[in-house]
């Protein structure tokens, strides 16, 4: 690559510096793909990556083969993955010493190595390519796929796949109002939670008065279990660049803000690049593509707070203030981001734009439901085989996701509900699993699609303890500026930790209801609107366990600490020692091979020796 | 890691209310918390009140008024690592160590924090050390990680791996 980037200065430019880029690939005889994403990287591809470009370098190598490192391809649980051309090969599980095996063995002989192939879970057969796999297969990856197509780090692959060209279109095609209009179409509704028709809200954001407009990206994904933002923004950032300049076109904004969570470092760094980079090739900056738009944009951290995902106090957070929201009788299309007209949307809607705009809104709108367009990501994770990022048309049952390409539970256990929409949304039992993922119909069944995020429990999962951890979390997350919010669910948590600790009360129940309808109507943004959902959702779906907490003191998943007992069946225990060992209070005891007794006095029941155990010897009673 | 001072971390961004929040990432990730004497350098250069800046430093979880010890563990506790257990890692840290989230030991040697989801959920229960990830962790492997801090008193500042903010107060549960 040129070390002074050329600026494209016109679409005729940009679709030269694209056959540039295009013809300069095809030299390469074999292709390893890597994934480095944030769970990749965990699982060190880094190592993996670094290993393949010594062994290559030793084997003088690298002028035919070429490596690159790409953002999550989505099965992370699987991971470091690869995909290899020829052959479209994918390996996982890779360690930096199966680096000269592939290479001795894929890449010159043209040898597939058995071991490295993913293996079927349900069938134990080993699978050669990403498209056969189970996971892969029931999914329409329109947005994900694209990831295994680019380095994060390089414009050059962006561009190379066809990236901007969406933007010239719109530039050269599009009026700000035919922009609007093809999204209307489209019925592109925003993917971060709401929902809410995202052409609206442009459409509202442009006729609102004033010359100073800005558009955010809102990439501070609070909701734990929920990773689809990180994916796409680590791993393909000018997607959401492009994204964001074709509605900053539409809306007139000159000016953008990508506001990331700061514990996603990977994302963080690679958006700045992106946005250098695309300042270098001056598509950033005045007079874009020679169409007379200029748009420039600022990569802002976010400080750890979950409230900060909710429009306004995100705003005000950017503003450099403590991210606290405010009422909206004035919308924040109107009156945002320092009182002037914003909009403000999520990653996936930012990167749904692009392909919209490419591939017209008919295409769009040809997948989904009725209400619900398009594609969604899905974080599936929990108790559930294979865990992953998963995209597929909205409308596509739950059970689907859960079953087929989630692959049911782990260790063969039972599903017994599903947790969508993270703190906001609810839990649903196995017999609502028919429910097709659609804004409106989950959230007419007590949860909601919410930012995508899909728990998958089991039956040693207890429902009490799922409640009072969102309310543990949300309690901690209220930013205490409204009284129904902060002390309601205070309340609502002091009533639920009641009753996992045996102090429950029939009559409670009743009352944590009443508190839950309260909060929901009277709270000040959607943090504590949606707040009760978790509570609601469980003593709707599950309240038998409820009722054994309360009026049993039994928790019939034998979670809560205050009404179990740990004990090991002698008849199990083989005397190993490993629970002994483990036991940070030194309650357990016992001679070499033979059986081990646990002291209840000293027990603080915290779980490790049952998580120990290899022999299933720990029984919860 | 290149060493920032508080006069590189301001550079550009005197007399900008807005960078606040910025600047105090830079001010925690060079001193790992923020001290009272930064607080008022940073209010006069950026023209924010003294207050406004403790605020919003106190408001953040991803900003400490206390020093932090020389090592990092940080558990994740969003949903997923919790219905995997990572309450499970608390107890062991705390069974281990004697420390709740939010608390370093005594001799500094390593603070325990919390965060409420790191994106990696497909790898849960994950635990970060340093910047550096660990998955699918278990209460035995926590303990061995907890021990090689203890024996080599690692401080890896793998600035490549990413620096994780996480809680500084203790979840109530």
């Amino acid at each position: 690559m040129p070390k002074v980037k050329p600026r494209v200065k016109s679409v005729k430019d940009l679709t030269e510096l694209r056959k540039r880029l295009r013809s300069s690939v095809k030299n390469f005889k074999s292709k390893l793909t890597i994934c480095g994403g944030t769970g990749c990287h965990a699982s060190r591809s880094q190592d993996v990556i670094d290993a393949f470009k010594k062994e290559l370098k030793k084997r003088k190598l690298e002028e035919g083969v070429w490596v690159r490192a790409t953002g999550c391809h989505g099965f992370c649980e699987q991971g470091p993955l690869m995909i290899l051309e020829p052959g479209n090969i994918f390996y996982c599980g890779l360690k930096p010493g199966d680096a000269g095996e592939i290479i001795a063995e894929t890449i010159l002989k043209g040898e597939v190595i058995e071991r490295l192939l993913y293996t079927d879970p349900v069938t134990s057969k080993k699978v050669r390519t990403e498209a056969e796999i189970p996971f892969y297969r029931a999914q329409d990856r329109q947005l994900l796929a694209q990831n295994r197509h680019v380095d994060p780090c390089s414009i050059e692959d962006y561009i190379a796949i066809g990236g901007y060209s969406a933007l010239a279109k719109t530039l050269t095609e599009f009026s700000p109002e035919k922009v609007i209009e093809e999204v209307k179409i489209s019925g592109l509704r925003g993917r971060g939670g709401g929902g809410f028709p995202t052409a609206r809200k442009w459409a509202e954001c442009r006729s609102a008065p004033g010359e100073e407009k800005y558009v955010i990206c809102n990439a501070d994904e609070g909701d734990p279990g929920a990773y689809m933002d990180r994916s796409i923004l680590e791993g393909n950032p000018h997607l959401v660049i492009e994204g964001m300049m074709i509605g900053a076109w539409a809306i007139g904004a000159r000016q953008g803000y990508i506001y990331v969570r700061n514990e996603y470092p990977l994302a963080v760094k690679h958006a700045r690049i992106a946005m250098q980079q695309a300042r270098e090739y001056g598509l950033l900056g005045d007079d874009i593509l020679g169409g007379g738009f200029s748009f420039d944009m600022e990569i802002c951290r976010g400080g750890g707070a979950f409230v900060c995902g909710e429009s306004t106090a995100l705003m005000a957070s950017l503003e450099g203030k403590v991210g606290e929201p405010r009422p909206k009788d004035v919308h924040t299309v109107a009156n945002g981001l320092w009182h002037k007209p914003t909009t403000l949307n999520n990653v996936e809607t930012w990167a749904n734009v692009p392909p919209i705009i490419s591939n017209g809104a008919a295409w769009f709108a040809g997948k989904g439901t009725r209400g619900s367009k398009g594609t969604k990501i899905f974080a599936l994770t929990g108790r559930v085989k294979n865990t992953g990022l998963v995209e597929v048309a909205m409308g596509t049952p739950l059970r689907t996701i859960v079953f087929d390409i989630g692959g049911g539970a782990i260790n063969g256990r039972a599903v017994k509900a599903v947790q969508t929409g993270g703190p906001s949304g609810g839990c649903l039992p196995l017999d609502r699993l028919d429910l097709p993922v659609d804004f409106d119909a989950l959230y007419d069944a007590g949860s909601m699609v919410g930012s995508g995020g899909i728990v998958v429990m089991d039956e040693k999962t207890c429902m009490v303890d799922v409640a009072k951890y969102f309310l543990a979390f949300l309690q901690d997350e209220s930013c205490g500026k409204c009284v129904p919010c902060r002390l309601g669910i205070d309340r609502m948590l002091e009533i639920v930790t009641d009753i996992t600790e045996g102090r429950g009360r029939p009559e409670q129940i009743d009352l944590l209801k009443e508190l839950a309808d309260t909060v929901a109507s009277a709270s000040l943004c959607g943090l504590g609107k949606t707040a009760p959902n978790p509570v609601l959702s469980t003593l709707r779906y599950f309240p038998e366990e409820y009722e054994a907490h309360v009026n049993e003191k039994r928790c019939p998943a034998g979670v809560c600490r205050e009404l179990i007992e740990y004990e090991i069946d002698a008849e199990k225990c083989n005397g190993c020692g490993t629970c002994r060992r483990a036991c940070p209070y030194d309650a357990i005891k016992g001679k070499k091979k033979e059986a081990h007794v646990i002291a209840s006095h000293k027990c603080q029941k915290c779980g490790i020796c049952l998580s120990e155990c290899k022999f299933d010897s720990i029984i919860v009673t | 890691m290149s060493v920032l001072t508080l006069e590189s971390i301001l550079k550009g961004r005197r007399s900008q209310p807005h960078q606040l929040i910025e600047v105090l990432h830079d001010v925690q990730e060079r001193y790992r918390h923020i001290p009272e004497e930064d607080m008022r350098i940073v209010s006069r250069e950026l023209g924010v009140p003294l207050i406004e800046v403790y605020r919003v430093a106190n408001f953040y979880k991803a900003f400490s008024l206390k020093p932090r010890g020389r090592n990092v563990i940080t558990i994740c506790t969003g949903t997923a690592c919790h219905v995997r257990g990572s309450n499970l890692l608390s107890n062991q840290v705390l069974g281990q160590l004697g420390i709740s989230p939010g608390d370093t030991t005594e001799d500094g040697q390593l603070t325990l924090e919390q965060v409420n989801c790191l994106g990696a959920c497909a790898l849960g229960p994950v635990v970060v050390l340093n910047g550096t990830y660990y998955k699918h962790m278990t209460p035995s492997k926590l303990r061995s990680l907890i021990n090689s801090v203890n024996e080599k008193g690692i401080e890896d500042t793998d600035d490549a791996k990413g620096k994780t903010k996480g809680k500084k107060r203790q979840r109530s549960h």
